[in-house]
């Protein structure tokens, strides 16, 4: 592990490898040409990683690809000058364009999964641009490819070349398209999200194998990001993209001590909110020893307890497949238990949704990771946050639209917005809508589904301030289903830890987020990016060093 | 309130893709207005098209099955566009024919989404064995080619309009059905319609309210498609001699009584064929512009 | 079991299922049929014990299963029974077997549709996939216009638009498709010129629309763009890449406009007078001969049916997924 070249300000550099000047680029929508990227200058040194960060509609993944000299269809590169080791990439012919992708410049996509050809074996697609481009010939390259399967640790390197893209999980995948970029030693890569569709534990090993083999060949990057923390544990510095715009550039460590502009803070907005935790005895809603399945004999919850105090917030985290939507299912009666029951204020809950009075629906409210698709497109601001007032509390007319009004400005917007569709509305302004829509059923418990993972960071920590104090005003209690840690600890009092459909703790946000940990807490907790340049490091020496007393241990 | 807000953030001012609402009718112009030449071009002979049908009895300079003792004259000031083998007035016939052609299509269209999209919709609340049940039998009837069913079953029932109406509609129906249901399935599994479920409303209203208004897009276009398919079937019968039955003036059996004409180099019989295909031509620009246009609302998202 | 093999089994057993549905229902067409419907054939002069008689030779005495099992036995061997023209009068002489109509029928009908296709195929391939490669440049959208208004038309305005061209206007071709059996093949091959360019126009405007649609739904998948980005040369891209994955689409949308041709057949071979099995089905609705109809509505649907299970077989022996499990 090569942990001397992050001290001193990075790599060892050499000379400019990469220069972009003024680089506009425009986008096709609506019939009309946008421009997209609105004049970015970009200047990498061989042997240097550069992060590039912004939020979604930033530029990024299309300055990415422009320093290819590639632009997806619908977009044109329109000005500016693309220097690559001192060729003009917009002047030289499509076929000299094409010589130097895959064999000087790669690239590594988002999603491994449906970037990699289902109908070819790993291997032929991880060798084809080293054999196609004449670096190497079929055999060496196949033999080099092992290498570098083994050397990003991934299983049975020997044989795991002559699988199927279905056949291998997602992480396996996206290492897989890292030795592909490798395999004609580039001089420069690109990285377009590459961990984002990835759970925070794979993340880890991912991260950590495409930093040393980046390391170890001395390739220049481009590591494209929304993640500040990610890309802290990659980069020697980073620029941050806004509407098109760069808004600035520094070194990293510079960057996260000291940021220039009050935009970069807003992209760690989350992390600077903490709550303090409050106790409470009074358990509002409990489930009790569930079970649950979606037919069949799998079971995606096996004996879950989970406790709710009033007025206050539990957090369940866990990763992807960990169950923690299903129980949300399970308490909404969506998906009646196979086993164990649902009290609510003590006293059981029907399983099924529809032996539920109009009142136990009425105190359960539920609000949901995409407000896109949780508010039907076609009625208003008015519809949507009239009909649970109209349904539960019976309100008509005027008196009807005076609680819409009242409601609006408690979640911060006001009365213009009444008669707006959902398609009238921003990222942040669905959500709110959809908090008022819980909010005017005067529910006790709401149900928050992922509700700011789709969000951008300044618009997330706008909609957990609000959910804290509307919890303040009207005591409120959340379930928070999350798997992102920065929200645990802005808004949580108390948090569940859930894993493969059970439950493996459950406490005061103190007693979980601090050791002794059980070891799937350990695991996650640890794996989550901290805003700490050394943090991967720190983190692989601990995780080599506890392998180490393990293997004393057990040998 | 705001002053939980740093930074001058406030939720209200949000940047978004916020448009200035508009209502139904300036929508429509305005989406017009944009509109390409073909769709013009579409509406412009749709609209003729009606017209015609409509006012066919104050239009039409003879009567229906009014017959002269010229058959076959040719196009002359008397006939403008002569007359047929009975010696009726060409241009008489063909104007009726816009009226009983296009009448008993849109009836057929109208039974066949009457018929499959109600039943699609239902099949996608009830789901259960009423949902398979449906859906198997609509994939044995649509591994039949319908107009081979069609020719089989009016050899069984017999040619009467009625007869040609209920068939063509329930063939067409099936159509209907996989598309309503596919397009209710979407909506369905949406997190509003869940929402609803959650807040205990009942079946009716998450009908009314939540699915039919977001499936009415794609099943208007479709309305556009399965009107051409359905007048195309119409006529191709008739002009098979098994669809609308003489004296009934209608276009595809002009063509077929005239055909012969075609090897003199005459081309009368092309009128009622071209009156048949300038009408689907223009329903199908329409829809196209359409489909384009409803689609192009999703990109905005 | 291999899911491959497991998976191709299970649709051919649906595909048989189907099959044996439709000869249900086309078989109780006949069931359907009003009571007086002897006499209708028979004709006026028929005496009551002819009619008897008739009724009898149907079958109608006996349970509609037992007659079901006996017909599609008769029909797996060949025998479609026996026709009804020709009874009128009540002279039992005339009565044809429904098998030696239909045969030399069927030929003529398998050769124009294998003649169509034959110049329909590779040009809508051709043809769909330019344009898919070329989106949105003059040529696509001029192609594009032109499909939808040929797709607009009725088989038969395009069919006596061409006889009024090419037979009439300058006489290249014969305007009526009149074959026999000592018709020698080239001279077929001429008659039958113009009605599969009619159906050629028809087929190829629905083709080349679905194959643009199917190859640009393709080229717009990640892996396609990946491989461009490696590097690989234009060609490569579509051999390599696309191609592998595109066989289940493009077989889709050929057995899909095959089995359209099959009803395109009807309407053409009536305008040209081509003595094919689609014109004895028209001639037999007019004249209500129930066992010819169903005879040549089995073999439509018999025909439509396997090519879509012909389709359906193929997607699935090239689904990488389906051919090397987890």
């Amino acid at each position: 592990m090569n942990t001397k070249s992050k001290q001193d300000g990075g790599r060892e550099k050499g000379a400019v490898l990469l220069e972009m000047r003024d680089v506009t680029i425009d986008g096709y929508s609506d019939d009309r040409w946008h421009p997209i990227i609105k004049g970015v200058d970009v200047t990498l040194k061989r042997g240097e990683v550069m992060g590039m960060i912004g939020e979604s509609g930033a530029g990024k993944s299309t300055l990415g690809l422009a320093a290819m000299g590639f632009a997806r269809p619908g977009c044109k590169i329109t000005g500016g000058t693309i220097m690559f080791d001192g060729i003009d990439l917009l002047a030289i012919s499509e076929t000299e364009r094409r010589a130097l992708h895959g064999s000087r410049i790669a690239y590594v996509a988002q999603s491994a999964a449906a970037a990699f050809n289902p109908a070819h074996q790993l291997m032929n697609q991880t060798i084809e641009s080293a054999v196609s481009h004449g670096i190497m010939p079929k055999a060496d390259a196949e033999a080099d490819a092992k290498k570098l399967f083994a050397d990003l640790q991934l299983p049975d390197p020997d044989n795991i070349g002559y699988r199927y893209p279905h056949q291998v999980s997602g992480g396996q995948l996206q290492r897989a398209m890292t030795a592909m970029a490798m395999s004609s030693r580039p001089d420069l890569i690109i990285f377009d999200e590459p961990t984002t569709a990835l759970d925070v534990t794979t993340q880890v090993e991912v991260l950590a194998a495409m930093r040393e083999i980046v390391d170890r060949f001395h390739t220049a990057a481009i590591y494209i990001t929304h993640d500040l923390a990610v890309v802290a544990q990659m980069a020697d510095k980073i620029k941050v993209l806004r509407y098109g715009n760069q808004v600035e550039e520094a070194d990293t460590r510079k960057m996260l001590k000291s940021p220039q502009e009050e935009y970069t803070k807003t992209l760690w907005a989350v992390r600077s909110l903490f709550k303090e935790e409050e106790k409470n005895d009074d358990v509002v809603l409990r489930m009790h020893e569930v079970d649950a399945s979606y037919g069949g004999d799998v079971k995606v919850l096996h004996d879950v307890t989970i406790q709710v105090p009033r007025g206050r917030t539990v957090a369940i985290v866990g990763e992807s497949g960990s169950g923690k939507s299903t129980a949300a299912r399970v308490i909404t009666g969506l998906l009646p238990p196979m086993k164990g029951e649902v009290y609510f204020n003590g006293k059981p809950l029907p399983p099924a949704l529809k032996d539920r009075s109009k009142e136990q629906l009425q105190r359960i409210q539920m609000i949901y990771q995409m407000a896109d698709t949780a508010m039907n497109p076609r009625h208003t601001v008015r519809d949507i946050i009239g009909r649970p007032l109209e349904f539960y509390l019976g309100l008509r007319g005027a008196e009807r639209d005076r609680r819409v009004v009242e409601l609006l400005e408690l979640i911060e917007l006001n009365e213009d917005f009444i008669d707006r569709l959902p398609s009238e509305l921003s990222g942040g302004q669905k959500q709110r809508i959809c908090i008022a829509r819980a909010l005017a059923a005067e529910p006790d418990v709401i149900i928050c589904d992922e509700v700011t993972s789709a969000l951008d960071q300044i618009v997330q920590e706008g909609i957990l301030k609000l959910l804290l104090r509307l919890q303040s005003e009207f005591n409120i209690t959340y379930l928070f289903i999350t798997h992102d840690i920065a929200t645990v600890e802005a808004i949580s009092d108390e948090i569940v830890v859930m894993f493969q459909g059970g439950v493996v703790e459950q406490g005061p946000k103190s007693k979980i987020l601090n050791a002794p940990f059980p070891p799937y807490t350990e695991l996650l907790l640890s794996s989550v990016p901290q805003m700490d340049p050394d943090w991967l490091d720190t983190l692989l020496a601990e995780r080599a060093k506890k392998g180490d007393e393990l293997m004393k241990a057990s040998g | 309130m705001s002053t939980e807000t740093d930074q001058g953030y406030s939720a209200a001012a949000e940047v978004g893709a916020v448009r200035a609402r508009r209502t139904v009718w300036e929508n429509m112009w305005r989406g017009l207005k944009k509109a390409p030449l073909t769709a013009w071009f579409g509406l412009i002979v749709i609209f003729c098209y009606c017209f015609v049908a409509v006012f066919a009895g104050l239009l039409a300079p003879y009567g229906e099955s009014q017959v002269f003792d010229v058959p076959y004259a040719p196009w002359s000031d008397e006939y403008t566009f002569g007359t047929d083998q009975l010696g009726r007035d060409m241009l008489t016939r063909l104007i009726y024919g816009a009226r009983n052609t296009i009448g008993i299509a849109v009836a057929t269209t109208l039974l066949s989404f009457a018929v499959g999209g109600g039943l699609g919709v239902l099949a996608t609340i009830q789901r259960g064995w009423f949902d398979q049940i449906l859906s198997r039998a609509v994939d044995v009837l649509m591994a039949i080619p319908s107009l081979i069913f069609a020719l089989m079953l009016l050899s069984i029932f017999g040619s009467t309009i009625l007869n040609l109406i209920i068939i063509i509609a329930i063939l067409d129906a099936t159509r209907v059905f996989r598309l309503a249901r596919a397009v209710a399935m979407n909506v369905v599994v949406m997190d509003y319609v869940e929402a609803a479920k959650l807040r205990g409303e009942g079946l009716g209203w998450i009908m009314r309210k939540e699915i039919i208004p977001n499936i009415m897009p794609p099943l208007v276009a479709e309305f556009g498609l399965r009107f051409c398919f359905v007048f195309l079937t119409i006529s191709a019968l008739s002009f098979l001699g098994v669809g609308i039955q003489p004296p009934t003036a209608d276009w595809g059996s002009m063509v077929r009584e005239n055909a012969t004409l075609i090897t003199y180099g005459d081309i009368t019989p092309l009128l009622p064929a071209g009156a048949i295909a300038l009408l689907t031509v223009a329903v199908n620009f329409v829809v196209d512009w359409f489909l384009h246009k409803t689609s192009g609302l999703r990109d905005e998202h | 079991m291999h899911p491959v093999l497991r998976t191709v089994i299970q649709r051919l057993g649906l595909g048989l299922l189907t099959l044996l549905i439709v000869s249900i229902i086309i078989f109780s067409s006949l069931e359907l049929l009003p009571g007086d419907f002897a006499r209708a054939i028979l004709g006026q002069s028929a005496t009551p014990e002819t009619v008897a008689a008739f009724q009898k030779e149907l079958g109608l005495d006996r349970p509609a299963t037992a007659r079901y099992f006996e017909w599609i036995g008769n029909v797996l061997r060949g025998d479609f029974g026996t026709s009804f023209s020709g009874r009128s009068g009540g002279t039992a002489g005339s009565v044809r077997q429904v098998s030696d109509l239909i045969e030399p029928r069927l030929y003529n009908t398998l050769f124009l549709a294998a003649m169509t296709a034959i110049i329909a195929v590779p040009l809508a391939l051709t043809l769909g996939i330019m344009a898919a490669l070329y989106r949105n440049s003059w040529f696509d959208r001029a192609v594009n216009a032109m499909t939808l208004t040929t797709i607009s038309f009725p088989e038969f305005f395009v069919a006596y638009i061409l006889m009024l061209l090419l037979a009439v206007t300058f006489p290249i071709f014969p305007s009526l498709a009149n074959v026999s059996d000592s018709t020698p093949f080239w001279e077929r091959v001429l008659r039958c010129m113009l009605p599969a360019i009619t159906l050629t126009l028809v087929i190829v405007a629905h083709m080349m629309r679905m194959t643009r649609a199917a190859i640009i739904n393709l080229l717009a998948s990640p892996y396609i763009e990946m491989a461009q980005l490696k590097g690989v040369s234009r060609t490569n891209v579509i051999v390599h890449h696309a191609l592998p994955n595109a066989w289940a689409p493009i077989v889709n949308v050929i057995a899909f406009n095959l089995a359209y041709l099959i009803v395109g057949v009807v309407v053409v071979e009536v305008v040209f007078v081509y003595p094919g099995i689609g014109q004895l089905m028209v001639d037999s609705v007019t004249s209500r001969d129930i066992p010819v109809v169903q005879a040549c509505a089995l073999i439509f649907a018999a025909t439509y049916i396997l090519l879509n299970l012909f389709a359906d077989v193929i997607s699935i022996v090239t689904n990488p997924r389906l051919l090397h499990p987890r």
